[in-house]
């Protein structure tokens, strides 16, 4: 059995961590904990970068490489800090063809970057998704959290000019 | 738990529903919910607080006429009210007992509700779906307690094979058949799945039966777990549904806490209990082995397979897998029996589906309906058609994994056979009508890059394969394409579903030799004359320049 | 001890063969002198089933069976070299060149790549696809090694050597489709890695010029994929 006397030091002394730990120990510090520790981390430090990889892969006993290589295959996942405010447009199929991809477009225009993308000044992410569920809204957007049905180009223009203000 | 007891908690929770004359349930899934129906429910509580209005306000499930959102209904007349901002509070609460102002009201004396048959949906949007109490009220838990009590687990695989229940997650796998081959592997661990990472853009029948009835799929899950001699199951959810992992968790402690879920459940040997897992946005890991991978906590490759899971799943144990939808029919099939479930549908495609209609229809929704349902009746009488100024002109099933289905097979019944016939597939249940707006090549485009990107990489076909094919995609719709690009297009699309390693990259062609099949001359006109007859594309821009 | 498993026999291109049950396709038909190409399969590791090179048609079925990971069953008539399969092995090599950048006259590996091998054997004189020319670093930031991801394919042979008999799992792939990329720890130079023991296995199994060693440049690479059943043999004491 491994032991979990050589847990790794947290990375800071950031209260945070504790909770992090916490999502480990409910597995067990068991290897197949890796994901819903990776969301744990993402849910309350909004992205995972390298000291958190390190420290989450360490304390689970997967090698870095591996922990790397999950953490980049499923796309919920972010390695770069989000900016201040996100902007998700869904490209479901229902969406799509009710003018999603125009969307798409007038945001990537207007923010000046591209999907997936956040703002130089880290004001601003841009996020596809590609089914939100919210197929009866179509084109459905989320801003900051909140989703928006039956959004029009103005509609959108407006809310990201609101949030360059 | 016994009979007695819950038919007592039943009761009780019946009594309190009825001490008052009047009640204002409120859709609180995921559609309405966006459109601030939280809002509308704390404006209606305050507003009968402020009268003393003897009602109830309850939040429910989804009540299937998305489009019309916010929903209430108004118990126990069953009025239907649509499209409820704040402000019809007050007039709504001082009207309780009279006739609601006829701009909210909607008649559910329509085709929308007159051909629908609710198994999967029958308590969405009539049940607190965080109230456990509820579902009981609603005739839940029945099934769990009879099949503890009543019934060996031989006698429960029978009964769902008699019931002619078959995979609703897409692929059509006899779900008796697998329950039967599972609980048949000798193993001293087994596990239950269910997988509810619905992928596919255009769907979200899984997601509204979670939000508006979890403890349904909860005791499909616990039966089949008996069934098959598992003791834990796991339920593989989409991070991208927050509000239905919360209903779930509030499920499960319900569960465990009238013992429902633990060990000894209902006074019998058998324990069970159910984790959820959150998957990380990766379409693959709706595949099997995929999903197993993930749960391990590992890339969502899928393997080949032999082994299946049935045989080698979760941590190489037995593992039966089945969709939310499977499961949520478990309860009804064996309160009810399965011959009373197998009367429903077609010949070989028992009971209901579910199905997400959405799109360009007057009627976006969730709806359920028999098995054998004309796609006529679901698009035209339910859907209501195609918004004024259009004209219909194909219907998408099966997500990137199905086909377009044109307007001469309109009258075709809707069965897994059938779908496969004219190129398409049952899928999970998204529908999407599209009208003469929509280019069937770029269509076709938009499921390649779909698939590209979600291609795991493991196998060459599939990532290769599906990024050469979106880029001869691309070069036809933006007008660089030759002709001699069409022949290979479907030399890939033989040979990447002839030699992919899963289902994703086995099906990945399909929208592309269903549009072929129906719509070939739409593709001779991008790559010939650089036009695009819905306008779409940006070949048309080419062509004007040359003209 | 389990009990050994039972002798099956079986057809390989109207070949009789007689097979022990737990031997795939792959090993029964190369015992019995009947080639079916792969690339991804090396004795000694895992199998994945990924390059679908051993795609077998099996009589009675209408899908396609990877070779390398099938076992055999009694009375199984296995075909290995129809034009249908040779036509999917041609594409599937085309896919492979079009998809990144292998220009055999200036790698490292020219003469003794089994990419360019397999291309050989099938006749592949040009390749139909739009060439997808990705722009793709090179690391040399190994001392002994070095990395060029142009003329890697992704057949994950040095992930899982690294992983199941050094032990040091180094290795591993980063994204996932067609942006996957091989990758040391967390996306680090491969120069800078803590767990990397500079064993050179990797090297050895490469099938390309993708990994290489930095001394051997020129002509002289010389890979030995074969000690890996040496060890195996050595270490799990087999037959």
């Amino acid at each position: 059995m491994l032991t979990n006397s050589k847990m790794p030091p947290l990375p800071s002394n950031d209260k945070r961590w504790r909770i992090v730990t916490g999502t480990m120990r409910r597995h067990g510090f068991a290897r197949d904990a890796l994901i819903e520790t990776l969301h744990t981390v993402q849910e309350y430090f909004g992205y995972l970068d390298k000291p958190s990889l390190r420290f989450v892969a360490a304390s689970l006993h997967v090698p870095l490489s591996q922990a790397y290589g999950v953490a980049t295959f499923y796309h919920y996942f972010t390695l770069k800090p989000p900016g201040k405010h996100t902007c998700l447009v869904c490209l479901g199929t229902a969406c799509y063809i009710t003018g999603a991809g125009q969307l798409l477009a007038a945001a990537e225009a207007s923010l000046n970057v591209k999907a997936g993308e956040t703002t130089p000044d880290g004001n601003v992410s841009l996020v596809s998704a590609r089914c939100i569920g919210s197929c009866s809204m179509a084109p459905a957007l989320i801003f900051d959290g909140e989703t928006a049905g039956n959004v029009s180009e103005t509609v959108l223009r407006n809310k990201l000019q609101g949030w360059n203000n | 738990m016994t009979f007695e007891e819950l038919e007592q908690i039943a009761t009780d929770a019946r009594a309190a529903k009825e001490t008052f004359p009047r009640a204002l349930n409120v859709c609180v899934a995921a559609g309405c919910l966006s459109l601030h129906s939280d809002a509308i429910k704390s404006a209606l509580e305050k507003e009968v607080r402020r009268r003393g209005a003897n009602c109830r306000v309850a939040g429910t499930g989804c009540m299937g006429l998305c489009s019309l959102g916010p929903l209430v209904t108004r118990e126990p007349d069953g009025h239907l009210l649509k499209n409820v901002a704040e402000s019809d509070a007050p007039e709504i609460v001082a009207k309780l007992n009279s006739a609601m102002p006829e701009r909210l009201l909607y008649s559910r004396d329509q085709p929308f509700f007159q051909r629908q048959t609710a198994i999967v949906l029958e308590n969405s949007g009539r049940i607190d779906p965080e109230k456990i109490e509820e579902y009981i009220a609603a005739y839940g838990y029945q099934a769990l307690l009879h099949a503890l009590t009543d019934l060996t687990p031989a006698q429960i695989v029978q009964e769902v094979s008699k019931s002619g229940l078959r995979g609703r997650g897409g692929a059509g796998y006899p779900t008796g058949l697998k329950w039967g081959t599972v609980a048949k592997t000798i193993g001293t661990t087994k596990y239950v799945i269910c997988n509810a990472d619905e992928g596919d853009p255009g769907a979200f029948m899984d997601r509204s039966v979670l939000e508006s009835d979890p403890h349904r799929v909860l005791e499909g899950m616990i039966v089949a777990g008996y069934a098959v001699g598992a003791n834990l199951g796991y339920i593989y959810v989409r991070a991208e549904y927050p509000l239905a992992i919360k209903r779930l968790q509030v499920a499960i402690r319900d569960a465990r806490r009238l013992g429902f879920l633990g060990s000894q459940i209902c006074n019998t040997k058998f324990s069970f209990d159910i984790e959820i897992r959150i998957g990380g946005g990766a379409f693959v890991c709706g595949e099997e082995t995929a999903l197993i991978a993930s749960i391990e906590g590992r890339r969502g490759t899928p393997r080949p397979r032999p082994p299946f899971p049935a045989q080698s799943g979760l941590w190489e144990m037995p593992t039966l897998i089945n969709n939310v939808e499977s499961f949520a029919n478990i309860p009804t099939i064996l309160r009810r029996g399965g011959e009373w479930y197998a009367s429903l549908g077609t010949n070989k495609s028992k009971g209901t589906k579910v199905f997400a209609l959405c799109g360009k229809v007057r009627n976006v929704g969730l709806i359920e309906v028999p098995m054998g349902t004309p796609l006529r009746q679901i698009i035209f009488d339910i859907g209501g058609g195609v918004p004024e100024g259009h004209r219909f002109k194909a219907v998408q099933t099966g997500g990137p994994s199905g086909g377009c289905i044109p307007e001469q097979f309109l009258d075709l019944p809707v069965d897994y056979e059938s779908l496969k016939e004219v190129g398409s597939i049952m899928g999970s249940g998204g529908m999407i009508v599209m009208d003469d707006s929509a280019c069937m090549v770029n269509v076709a485009r938009y499921f390649m890059e779909f698939c590209m990107s979600e291609s795991c990489g493991k196998c060459i076909p599939c990532r290769a394969g599906t990024a050469q094919m979106f880029e001869l995609l691309t070069r036809m719709t933006n007008g660089t394409a030759k002709l001699n690009d069409l022949d290979l297009l479907e030399e890939l699309c033989d040979m990447v579903s002839s030699t992919s390693l899963c289902g994703l990259g086995q099906s990945a062609p399909n929208p592309v030799l269903s549009t072929l099949r129906y719509f070939r001359e739409e593709y001779m006109e991008h790559i010939v004359r650089k036009h695009c007859r819905a306008g779409v594309c940006e070949c048309n821009k080419l062509a004007e320049v040359s003209a | 001890m389990s009990p050994a498993p039972a002798v099956k026999t079986l057809l390989i291109d109207g070949k009789d063969v007689s097979a022990s049950g737990d031997q795939t396709i792959l090993g029964a038909a190369r015992e019995n002198g009947i080639s079916i190409p792969t690339l991804c399969h090396l004795d000694g590791l895992t199998e994945v089933g990924a390059c679908r090179l051993c795609l077998v048609e099996l009589k009675g079925s209408t899908r396609l069976q990877p070779a390398c990971v099938m076992l055999v069953e009694e009375g199984m008539e296995v075909t290995t070299h129809t034009p249908r399969l040779q036509k999917y092995r041609r594409m599937i090599l085309e896919l492979l060149f079009a998809e990144r950048n292998h220009v055999c006259s200036v790698c490292v590996a020219n003469n003794m790549c089994e990419l360019q091998d397999q291309a050989e054997a099938h006749g592949i004189t040009h390749v139909r696809f739009p060439y997808r020319s990705p722009s793709l670093p090179v690391d040399a930031s190994h001392e002994r090694f070095a990395l060029d991801h142009n003329r890697c394919i992704l057949c994950t042979r040095c992930v899982r050597v690294c992983n199941e008999i050094e032990g040091a799992h180094t290795w591993d792939l980063l994204g996932r489709g067609v942006n996957s990329l091989l990758i040391s720890d967390l996306h680090e130079p491969w120069g800078e890695s803590d767990t990397c023991t500079s064993c050179g296995k990797c090297v050895q199994v490469c099938p390309t010029g993708a990994l290489f060693d930095k001394s051997k440049v020129g002509g002289k690479v010389r890979k030995n994929p074969d000690f890996l059943s040496y060890l195996n043999e050595m270490r799990e004491g087999l037959r």
